[in-house]
């Protein structure tokens, strides 16, 4: 009896210890969770990041004169450019080179044998006037001045 | 028993998934580059680049130094310009990502995992210039096509790898070898999957210098996935663009390698001088090797006013392509006359070398301080631009940081 009194109670303790190896076993998991995600974010899925609706409304919207997504000068030719420039690479590597017709046309070239441009029509003769007309060779000669100096005092 | 190993099984594994999740997700970082509307990233923090550091290209990436970001010794990750070709590649598993060295001179063609390179293979530690060819471009009248680089498409830092030389003869390399090509997984930005961004190379006698390095480590840490995570060649002096980036097959050539940028105009100079914007033909152009020798001051940042009477202490770094730098100098009145200055002797061959001065000037007024470098061949910088290239490479003229004296 006394036995049959004893294993009850042994069984009885196994069965809290499993309940508190169990308690914590999930609450390391909690803490670990927090630990590594303090935002939860792992949780969250994917539809819950904003849409691209509002977004979207505004692509191609123009301030001071500046395709705001873009960089590039509001002028005859903008969208075009955009169109057609714009897919493979930024406009900035449109933007900081500034070359004559005969150049842009040299390059569009080499982009078609090399780089998968597409033949541009009548839209080839729209995008190199919009280039040399807003982004004009620079004559710099053979060392320019030095400008843009943001002058500091120097303590020392 | 059982139910206490299942436990701790449980807890480990949940343990693992939660920082194998972790981990996963920052591997992925470059998936921010895809376009959510109109929220780019911040670059600076992605790369985890100085603020001072200027955009040039955000698709594919190019990022520039500015001279006074470079005043490191040894330069960190931070102040490391980037150039790229094409799509960083997303998906990098450093388990299963192997080595390939094939072509038509390879005794035996073999693949080695990235545990095999660092296991098989002595190690070795180099600081290396690299130096973008077309670093100087913004320079050149009339224009070049391409990024246009001011000065701070350069760098040296520290890495660490086995020489290309040891891997490329465990594979065996054939008598009639003529020059190494690699092969990378960034993709062609047009998504074109038959294409490569880019695929140089260099002569058999560059690729087994004991320098020339399959790089792992960059200033001691595995190479940020921008430049070249997890294996990058480095070949210190020449064009940076032989160093290329998230290799995985280097062919053994029987002739001059014809990969992308390796043919045409790109990375070649013609062969002898043109006139500023004469048209060359494809096969007047000869292909860069080493880099000329330039320099470059780091302090003080151009700009500076000091009170009449203050010494101006200068410092930067020379580096001359496959050379040394043999002497330094500075100029405070437009080249009129030079004043040597102290250089140190590379830490290791291909490193750049340190420069300082104490300057004294004269009187109140507007001064350039320019730094002008002479190798062991008895080459300097020009003080005005070089010759003109179509493609505006190799522009060393002398560096200038303005100063007044108040």
């Amino acid at each position: 009896m006394e036995d049959k009194e004893f294993q009850k109670k042994i069984r009885k303790a196994e069965r809290t210890a499993y309940k508190a190896i169990l308690f914590s076993f999930l609450s390391s998991i909690l803490l670990i969770i927090l630990v590594y995600n303090p935002t939860l974010s792992i949780f969250q899925s994917k539809s819950e990041i904003p849409t691209y609706t509002d977004v979207l409304e505004d692509e191609d919207k123009i301030e001071n004169g500046i395709h705001l997504r873009t960089g590039l000068l509001d002028a005859d030719g903008l969208m075009t450019v955009v169109n057609n420039c714009t897919n493979c690479h930024s406009a900035k590597l449109v933007t900081q080179n500034r070359m004559s017709a005969e150049s842009w046309n040299t390059t569009i070239k080499w982009m078609q044998e090399t780089q998968n441009l597409w033949d541009l029509g009548d839209n080839q003769e729209i995008i190199v006037n919009y280039l040399v007309n807003n982004y004009p060779p620079e004559k710099k000669g053979r060392r320019t001045t030095l400008t843009n100096i943001d002058w500091y005092v120097l303590q020392n | 028993m059982e139910r206490r190993t299942f436990v701790k099984k449980a807890v480990l594994s949940s343990f693992a998934a939660i920082i194998g999740s972790e981990i996963v997700f920052g591997s992925k970082l470059p998936n921010g580059y895809k376009p959510i509307a109109l929220q780019e990233p911040d670059p600076f923090k992605m790369f985890r680049k100085n603020k001072g550091m200027v955009i040039l290209n955000d698709k594919p990436w190019n990022i520039e130094a500015q001279a006074h970001l470079l005043d490191d010794k040894i330069t960190p990750n931070s102040s490391m310009f980037i150039r790229n070709n094409g799509k960083t590649p997303e998906e990098i598993n450093i388990k299963t990502w192997t080595l390939t060295i094939d072509g038509e001179s390879v005794k035996t063609k073999k693949t080695y995992t990235l545990a095999d390179l660092k296991s098989k293979f002595k190690q070795h530690t180099y600081q290396l210039t690299l130096e973008c060819g077309g670093n100087g471009r913004s320079e050149y009248t009339p224009a070049a096509k391409g990024n246009q680089w001011t000065v701070g498409a350069v760098h040296c830092a520290s890495w660490t790898g086995v020489r290309l030389r040891d891997v490329l003869e465990d594979a065996g390399i054939k008598s009639d070898a003529k020059y190494i090509g690699f092969h990378a997984a960034d993709t062609h930005l047009s998504g074109d999957p038959t294409k490569e961004p880019i695929s140089r190379g260099c002569p058999m006698r560059k690729a087994l210098q004991d320098e020339t390095l399959l790089a792992f480590k960059m200033n001691g840490e595995d190479i940020p996935l921008i430049h070249g995570y997890p294996l990058r060649l480095v070949a210190g002096g020449w064009p940076a663009s032989v160093s290329g980036k998230w290799l995985n097959r280097i062919s053994i050539r029987d002739k001059e390698h014809d990969g992308t940028k390796m043919t045409g105009t790109a990375y070649r100079v013609p062969c002898n001088t043109v006139a500023p914007g004469e048209k060359v033909k494809d096969e007047d152009m000869c292909i860069i090797e080493g880099m000329p020798v330039k320099s470059i001051i780091t302090y003080p940042k151009t700009g500076a006013t000091i009170k009449d009477g203050k010494t101006l202490n200068i410092r930067g770094h020379a580096w001359a392509g496959e050379l040394e730098v043999s002497n330094m100098a500075y100029s405070i009145d437009f080249g009129s006359t030079w004043t040597s200055c102290s250089v140190e002797k590379p830490v290791n061959r291909l490193a750049w070398q340190h420069f300082s001065a104490a300057i004294q000037f004269p009187k109140k007024g507007y001064y350039e301080v320019w730094a002008k470098a002479t190798d062991t061949n008895n080459f300097s910088q020009p003080m005005v631009i070089p010759g003109w290239n179509p493609k505006g490479y190799l522009n060393n003229a002398c560096h200038r940081i303005a100063i007044k004296v108040v």
